[in-house]
C-alpha cells in the first residue's frame, strides 16, 4: 500500500490528569502523567498500531486524537490545522472526519435506542437537512455494508451478539465517510472467532473508503495482522516506532524485545531455542514516573549513570526503526530472544 | 442470531392449514416485555385494579355519594348527633324525631361530631389525598430530575452547590418546617408574594420541598455513572451537543428508575398529606381529608369507633395498593433484581 502525506501530525502531546485535594478550595497535589510528550505522524491511508501494557496511555492518546479529552499541551495537526486547542464549536466540522470505534460493544451502544437511530445519529447531527426517508435508506445501506441485516433496523442492541454489536459501532463510525478512524481495542472484548471477522471487515472498509486507521490493541498478533506501522508505548511515551515487519523482525528497544519475547511460539523446538526476556516488577506509577528513560527501572540493559540521567530521543536505529534507547538491541540479541525474529 | 428476549410466537391461528405461518421468531420491544412480566404478577395486577378503583372513586365522588343517598360531605345535620352531641353509629337512627316529624338515619359509615356523613367524607377524602399526592409527586419528579441531571452531568461547582442544598434539605426537621410554613402561609394573602395560598398549595409546597432531594440524589447518581459510558463518549465524538446527550442519550436510560421511584413517592406523599392534615396544617377543617378526620376522631374514639376506622381503612388500602403496584413495576422493569 502506498501511503501519502501525513494526515495527522502529533507533536509533544501531553495529558496530565490532576490529582486534587481539599474540600472547598481544591489544590493540585500531583498529576497522573497519562501521556507525556508523544510525537508521531499518521500517514494518509495507513494503519498505525498503538501497543503497550494496560495504563501506558494508548486509550488516552486515542481520546486526545479525537478530542474527547483536552490535551494539557502539544499540537495535533489535522491536514495542517492544529485541532488541539479548538473549542467544541470550532471542532464540529472536524468531527466528521475523525470517528472512533470503541472497545466494549456492550457499553458503546445506548441500550434504549434502536439500531436505526444509533446509526442515524451522525446524519442527524451533521446533515440535519436530510429527510427521514433518505436517512433510513442510507442507514440500511450502511447496515448492509457492515454485514448486518437491514431489516433489523428497529431492533435494540441487546438483541444482537457481541460481534454484531461491534458491526453496529463500525457502521456508526463510517456513516459520514470519515478520513480517520480511531479504533480503541475494537476486538479485545470479542471471541477469537469473531475477532477475525471484525478485523477483516475493517480492512475491507479501509480499502473501499480509503480510511486511515489508528488501531489500538494489546494483542501483538492482531496488530501485526492489521498494521502497516506500529508505535510501542510505555508509561505515556512512544519508545519505538517502526514498520510492522521491521518491528517484529528486529525490535530495537529492549521493551519491545521483551514484549515480543512474551509472544507464545507454536513450535516447541523454536521456543526452546529462544531465551525469553522476562521483565520483573510492575509498571511504575504514572503519578511519579522514573527519571530520564522511563524504562530504566526494569530494563535488562540499563546502565546506571546514563539511562537514569539522560533522556533518550526517538532516533533512527539500525534497520530503520525509530527507538528511544541509548543501548538498542543488537541483531544477535534479537536472534536469541525474540521468537518473531526472522530466522 | 439474536437470542436474548426473542421468544417463540405461535403462528396466527386464523391461517389456513398447510400454509406456513409467518416467521416463528419475533422480537419484542421493551414495553411488550415489561407488560408480559407484569401480567404474570397477580398481586401487582390486583393492586393496580384497586388503584384504578380509588382513582375512579375520586373522579366520580359526587355520583357515588348521590347513588348512596348520603348527604354532601360538608352538610352538617344536628339531627344526626345524639342528645349530648355524640355522633350516630352506622345506620343508627336518631333518638328523637326531627322538626319535620321524620326520624333521621345515619349513613352506612355513621356520622361525625357535627352530624356530617362519614361515608361521603371518606369518598370525597380520596380526592384530596390523590390530588395532593399526584401534584406533589409530579413537582418532585420535575424538580428532582432536572436538578439531578444538572448536578450529575455538569459536575463541578453546580454539583457541589446542588448537593449541599440537598444535604441541607434532608437535614431539615420536615414536620417543624411544615408547621412553620403552614402557619406563616395561613394568612389570607398567602406567602412568597401570593404564590403559595393557604390550603392545598401549602401542603403540596411542603411535600415537594422535602421530597425532591431524594429524587435528585437518585437521578444524580445514575447520571454520574451513565455519563462515563462509552455510548455517551460516542455521541460526544460525533459532535452532539450537551442538550442532545442529556435528552437523547441519558434521559431515556433514567425512565425506569424514575417511574419506580415515583410509584414509591405517591403512597409516601399520601401518608405525608394525612400526617400534615392530622397536625392541622393547610387543609380547611371543613374539607374532607382522611388525615384530618382521623385527627378529629382521636378524641372520641371510645364512643365513635367508626369515625376513625373508615378513613383509616381507606388510607391503609390506598397506600398498600400503591406500594404493591410500585413493587410490581420495579420487578417488571428490572427483572434482574431478585425478589
Amino acid at each position: 500500500m502506498a501511503h501519502g502525506d501525513p494526515l495527522i501530525e502529533v507533536r509533544d502531546l501531553v495529558k496530565h490528569f490532576p490529582i486534587t485535594k481539599g474540600l472547598i478550595r481544591a489544590k493540585q497535589v500531583g498529576a497522573v502523567q497519562a501521556v507525556d510528550g508523544v510525537s508521531f505522524d499518521i500517514r494518509e491511508g495507513e494503519t498505525l498500531g498503538l501497543v503497550g501494557e494496560s495504563g501506558c496511555g494508548k486509550s488516552t492518546t486515542a481520546r486526545l486524537l479525537t478530542r474527547l479529552l483536552d490535551p494539557t499541551s502539544g499540537t495535533i495537526e489535522f491536514r495542517g490545522k492544529d485541532i488541539a486547542s479548538l473549542s467544541r464549536k470550532e471542532l464540529k466540522p472536524f468531527r466528521r472526519d475523525m470517528q472512533m470505534i470503541f472497545q466494549d460493544p456492550y457499553s458503546s451502544l445506548n441500550p434504549r435506542k434502536t439500531v436505526g437511530s444509533i446509526i442515524s445519529e451522525p446524519f442527524i447531527i451533521h446533515e440535519p437537512s436530510v429527510g427521514e426517508k433518505d436517512r433510513k435508506c442510507r442507514v440500511q445501506e450502511l447496515m448492509e455494508q457492515v454485514g448486518l441485516n437491514p431489516e433489523h433496523y428497529n431492533r435494540l442492541p441487546h438483541e444482537f451478539s457481541g460481534g454484531q454489536r461491534q458491526r453496529i459501532g463500525v457502521a456508526r463510525a463510517i456513516a459520514l465517510k470519515p478520513k480517520l478512524i480511531v479504533a480503541d481495542e475494537p476486538v479485545s472484548a470479542l471471541d477469537v472467532s469473531i475477532q477475525a471477522q471484525i478485523l477483516n471487515l475493517l480492512r475491507d472498509l479501509q480499502r473501499e473508503l480509503g480510511l486511515t486507521i489508528v488501531f489500538i490493541a494489546h494483542d501483538l498478533s492482531v496488530v501485526r495482522h492489521m498494521c502497516d506501522r506500529i508505535a510501542v508505548m510505555y508509561l505515556g511515551r512512544v519508545v519505538e516506532l517502526a514498520g510492522a515487519d521491521e518491528l517484529y523482525n528486529h525490535p530495537r528497544h529492549p521493551y519491545t524485545g521483551a514484549l515480543l519475547s512474551a509472544v507464545p511460539v507454536p513450535d516447541p523446538r523454536l521456543a526452546k531455542a529462544k531465551v525469553r526476556q522476562v521483565l520483573t516488577g510492575d509498571v511504575p506509577s504514572p503519578t511519579n514516573p522514573p527519571s530520564a528513560c522511563r524504562f530504566h527501572t526494569r530494563c535488562p540493559k540499563v546502565v546506571m549513570g546514563k539511562c537514569d540521567v539522560d533522556d533518550p530521543a526517538l532516533d533512527p536505529k539500525e534497520g530503520g526503526n525509530l527507538a528511544a534507547c541509548h543501548f538498542p538491541l543488537s541483531d544477535r540479541e534479537v536472534a536469541t530472544q525474540v521468537p518473531t525474529a526472522a530466522a | 442470531m439474536s437470542t436474548i428476549s426473542t421468544e417463540l410466537v405461535e403462528p396466527e391461528s386464523g391461517l389456513p392449514a398447510g400454509e406456513p405461518g409467518p416467521v416463528g421468531i419475533a422480537a419484542r420491544s421493551p414495553l411488550q416485555l415489561f407488560w408480559r412480566r407484569l401480567r404474570k404478577d397477580w398481586l401487582a395486577l390486583t393492586a393496580l385494579g384497586i388503584v384504578l378503583l380509588i382513582i375512579l372513586t375520586a373522579i366520580f365522588a359526587p355520583v357515588i355519594v348521590d347513588l348512596a343517598g348520603t348527604a354532601a360531605p360538608r352538610t352538617q345535620n344536628a339531627d344526626l348527633t345524639g342528645d349530648f352531641g355524640e355522633p350516630l353509629g352506622p345506620n343508627a337512627q336518631a333518638s328523637s324525631p326531627s322538626a319535620d316529624g321524620t326520624v333521621a338515619q345515619a349513613g352506612p359509615f355513621g356520622s361525625d361530631k357535627l352530624g356530617r356523613d362519614v361515608f361521603s367524607r371518606t369518598v370525597y377524602g380520596s380526592r384530596i389525598s390523590l390530588l395532593v399526592a399526584f401534584i406533589a409527586t409530579a413537582i418532585t419528579v420535575l424538580v428532582g430530575v432536572t436538578l439531578g441531571l444538572l448536578a450529575g452531568y455538569y459536575r463541578g461547582w453546580i454539583d457541589t452547590l446542588l448537593t449541599r442544598v440537598m444535604d441541607l434539605m434532608l437535614a431539615f426537621p420536615v414536620l417543624v418546617l411544615a408547621i412553620g410554613i403552614g402557619v406563616a402561609c395561613s394568612g389570607a394573602e398567602g406567602c412568597l408574594g401570593g404564590a403559595i395560598q393557604p390550603g392545598l398549595t401549602v401542603v403540596i409546597f411542603v411535600i415537594s420541598l422535602s421530597t425532591w432531594p431524594y429524587m435528585a440524589r437518585i437521578v444524580r447518581g445514575q447520571v454520574l455513572s451513565l455519563r462515563e459510558k462509552e455510548f455517551v463518549e460516542a455521541s460526544r465524538s460525533l459532535g452532539a451537543s450537551d442538550r442532545r446527550i442529556i435528552f437523547k442519550e441519558i434521559l431515556p436510560n433514567l425512565v425506569a428508575p424514575i417511574i419506580v421511584y415515583s410509584t414509591v413517592l405517591i403512597p409516601q406523599n399520601i401518608l405525608f398529606e394525612a400526617a400534615l392534615a392530622f397536625l392541622g396544617i393547610g387543609i380547611d377543617p371543613s374539607d374532607p381529608s382522611w388525615g384530618a378526620m382521623i385527627s378529629d376522631a382521636a378524641s372520641i374514639f371510645r364512643e365513635a369507633w367508626w369515625y376513625m376506622t373508615f378513613p383509616g381503612i381507606a388510607l391503609l388500602v390506598t397506600v398498600l395498593a400503591f406500594n404493591l403496584v410500585g413493587d410490581g413495576l420495579q420487578d417488571a422493569l428490572n427483572p434482574r433484581t431478585a425478589k
